[in-house]
């Protein structure tokens, strides 16, 4: 039996950055706001203080802070005709365990995309015709918003997180150092950019000989004590080299909790659920709303929490499947490409190049989770396509971010003894020696890339699982080939003494070897509903009072991570919904 | 305080730690500021007896393929000697010897590897464990006539070899290369993790590779680029 609870004004499904955001905006309007989370209540000083934190078995190979493999899988397939498999093991589904979601765990990379990357379809039509965005294969769609509609959200979004890093472009004027290629900006960053570490000094110095243009990636790990504009106090980055799949100790890395829970939670107009998994949306009988989220406890109750206004901000997964398993919108057919739920499933297209220096000191345990200098000179489209077989491209980087021992411990030259005294050898000579250049490519939809439900396997709840179907793109595995060759050229002119390229593209793609953590789409957002399940507010074209809010809205992927897209697009559809929908409940835009 | 007092106050401390008392609905900020337990560091401890590995051939035989995989040279000490077989037996004790984390509702079906270019189990690391040190034995018995533990070193490395190539099967109940890479990580994460949790005894890994372990702040020497810091390193267990 289902209990119900009190109807609130507003549900939120998942308090991560998205939740956590749009929480904090729709509190301040006013809302009475309850998010349901499946984690546990998880904070810095409760949880990942720094006697706790530096802890690589723990955090990094056991993944304590993620949710396990057990609780939250897919099943995969690469093409139509396979049976899909479950994926068991870790492997590119890193969703966060607690409160706070992978918002907790992550690197903290804090980019804008570039205004192409909104408008890929009308863009690639415009330079280069037709033929080039529809090659038989891929699926292009633009966004419904662009760049300068986002960027007074992407800059609110920095200003929470205090994003640390220097402008490139500030109304329309370059600056001369940053990145030249970044769309345009209001203002600069709200704090500088982080130090300058060897490996990054390398990569710069050859990029530059190059007559390439390197600059460090923006981070959200703070570079100087801050306070944002919720009055809430960062602390410094101390370069720990605990980050990615790490709390922070420090207060440095932006999250949910650094950046928002200590004014959000002291709200009385909002309230948390933790340990309460949301399995599926209630509707009403007209069809054309929803009247709340049903969850499950922790004790396994079935609860049901009614409200005017429902908001998915779950995991780009978990918001596909709640809106499949409750029969909201149509799902799609890759036979025929109708249908709007689980379309547009992206990922990112990663090559790379390993590199090995003799009798430098790289320190590779002194770092930051986000930080790296990059080069966009061979991303989006900042560099002639016409001749080449793709579109598209990627950020080339090196990273500072750490430099855990286990992890490690396969970074050997080529042909090395992975164990007896050589491996120990090699390792003692090369674990300070070590750096590598990393593509994180674009990657486009396909017709036949997509999620629906699994017919074989289900959760602990008995929920079917998500399947996804999905393969890199022709356009993307030639972009991949094409940007590991420029980052071997890089790697030889920062002087190494071996180089490894790498491309995770010349094989199919898989979710049991991460190559990237981006998975991407399944909702998408559009202004032409017959191919986008939400419009440009992310209001469900079906039921105006549901917004599905993340990177489930992404119709095409990028060379850039996406959590700063994720908050800049979450404010956004808040604001509309607290100026606007509430005064006048309906639909948003047209279509 | 020595290594093994520490390990045993850090036990103590997280046993003693009161349970907060969370609500499943939260209103307000929670104002009970104490490290919630279930996040202290869960230490290695050491009562003198295994809690897996209890049958003696099988120790023998995980001592013998660790100290192949990180002998004992000038470069320090062999991974059994730094605790690495205490370690495994820790951690197959617990939730990953458990495969806690895994997904493994059934069936395993024909084509996982394959598609997952990665072979997948459904059976727990300690359930491996059981299956391939069983299996590696008898075919020490069968093709030498003698325990794994007893070759000479030349002949223990060339069946290491052959399970990490694929040239050595062990059977057909065991995945010979997957079972090869997880003794190489296992040994690895002995090695190399803190030594709370029982291995890299006075912190042999890190000191050999140069890295400075759980120290948490380096802006002192952030500046200092290219430069060898001559960091000694800093573990979790308190020094003193």
């Amino acid at each position: 039996m289902t209990t119900k609870r009190q109807k609130a004004d507003v549900v939120i499904v998942g308090l991560g950055w998205s939740g956590a955001l749009m929480a904090e905006e729709l509190t301040r309007a006013g809302l009475n706001v309850v998010a349901i989370d499946r984690g546990a209540w998880t904070d810095t000083s409760t949880h990942t203080p720094p006697s706790v934190d530096p802890d690589e078995l723990r955090w990094s190979q056991r993944k304590e802070l993620l949710s396990p493999p057990r609780d939250n899988t897919a099943t995969f397939r690469n093409t139509l005709d396979q049976t899909a498999i479950p994926t068991r093991n870790w492997g590119v589904f890193e969703l966060g365990g607690g409160v706070g979601g992978a918002g907790f765990h992550w690197a903290g990379m804090g980019w804008r995309f570039s205004p192409w990357d909104f408008e890929v379809r009308k863009q690639t039509i415009e330079r280069y015709g037709l033929a080039k965005a529809e090659d038989g294969e891929l699926q292009l769609q633009d966004w419904g918003v662009t760049y300068d509609e986002l960027e007074p959200f992407y800059d609110r979004w920095e200003r929470i997180a205090g994003v640390s890093g220097r402008a490139g472009v500030i109304k329309g004027e370059k600056t001369g150092v940053g990145n030249p290629f970044e769309g345009s900006r209001s203002r600069d960053y709200p704090t500088p950019a982080l130090k300058t570490l060897r490996a990054m000094e390398l990569f710069n110095d050859a990029t530059n000989r190059m007559g390439l243009n390197p600059f460090t990636i923006p981070t959200a790990n703070l570079s100087e004590p801050y306070v944002n504009p919720l009055g809430v106090s960062m602390g410094a980055c101390s370069y720990c080299g605990f980050c990615l799949y790490f709390g922070c100790g420090n207060f440095s890395k932006s999250s949910p909790q650094a950046c928002i829970f200590p004014v959000l939670m002291r709200r009385p107009n909002f309230t948390v659920l933790t340990k309460s998994c949301v399995t599926r949306l209630t509707k009403a009988n007209d069809g054309k709303t929803v009247t709340g989220a049903v969850y499950v406890d922790e004790q396994g109750n079935e609860v049901e929490q009614p409200a005017d206004i429902v908001i998915l901000t779950a995991f780009m997964m978990d918001n596909t499947r709640i809106l499949l398993h409750s029969g909201i919108s149509k799902p799609y057919d890759p036979r025929d490409q109708t249908g709007v739920v689980g379309r547009n499933f992206t990922f990112q297209t990663v090559s790379g190049t390993d590199m090995w220096f003799e009798d430098d000191n790289i320190n590779p345990f002194i770092g930051a989770g986000a930080l790296g200098s990059q080069i966009d000179d061979y991303n989006g489209d900042n560099f002639d396509h016409s001749d080449l077989d793709f579109i598209g491209g990627a950020g080339i980087l090196t990273l500072s971010r750490d430099g855990l021992p286990i992890a490690k411990a396969n970074a050997l030259p080529p042909g090395t003894q992975r164990w007896g005294s050589e491996f120990k050898k090699s390792y003692a000579k090369y674990y300070r020696n070590y750096a590598t250049i990393f593509n994180q490519g674009c990657s486009m939809p396909t017709k036949t890339g997509y999620m629906d439900l699994d017919p074989n396997f289900k959760d602990k709840f008995g929920v079917p699982l998500l399947r996804l179907t999905y393969d890199y793109a022709q356009s993307d595995r030639n972009m991949a080939k094409f940007t590991m060759d420029r980052s071997l050229e890089i790697a030889r002119e920062m002087g190494a003494s071996h180089v490894n390229g790498f491309n995770f593209a010349d094989k199919p793609f898989t979710t049991a070897i991460v190559a990237s953590d981006h998975v991407i789409g399944g909702v998408p957002m559009g202004a032409d509903r017959p191919t986008s399940a939400v419009n440009p507010y992310l209001q469900s074209w079906d039921c105006h009072n549901l917004f599905v809010v993340g990177a489930s809205a992404f119709p095409t992927n990028a060379g850039y991570n996406p959590t700063g897209t994720v908050g800049a697009l979450a404010i956004r559809t808040a604001r509309a919904i607290a100026d606007t929908y509430v005064k006048n409940p309906g639909a948003l835009v047209e279509g | 305080m020595n290594r093994r007092g520490a390990l045993f106050s850090l036990g103590a401390m997280a046993a003693a730690a009161a349970t907060p008392v969370r609500a499943l609905e939260m209103k307000g900020y929670p104002t009970d500021m104490s490290m919630d337990p279930a996040f202290l560091p869960r230490p290695a401890i050491h009562g003198g007896s295994f809690q897996v590995l209890t049958a003696d051939i099988d120790r023998r035989t995980v001592t013998a393929v660790f100290d192949r995989l990180i002998p004992a040279d000038d470069l320090g000490a062999s991974a059994s000697e730094a605790g690495c077989v205490e370690f495994l037996d820790m951690q197959l004790a617990g939730p990953f010897g458990e495969g806690a984390s895994l997904y493994r509702k059934g069936p395993k079906l024909p084509n996982e590897d394959e598609l997952a270019q990665t072979p997948q189990f459904i059976e727990t690391p300690r359930e491996r464990y059981a299956t391939g040190l069983a299996a590696l034995e008898a075919f020490a018995q069968k093709t030498e006539g003698a325990s794994f533990a007893d070759l000479p070193e030349p002949r223990q490395d060339a069946i290491l070899k052959g399970m990490e190539d694929g040239t050595v099967d062990l059977g057909p109940d065991v995945n010979t290369k997957a079972f090869f890479e997880l003794m190489l990580i296992n040994v690895r994460e002995g090695y190399f993790s803190d030594p709370i949790y029982g291995g890299n005894k006075d912190m042999v890994g890190w000191k050999m590779i140069g890295f400075p372990g759980a120290r948490y702040d380096y802006r002192l020497y952030a500046d200092r680029t290219g430069e060898d810091l001559g960091l000694e390193p800093v573990s979790l267990i308190p020094r003193d």
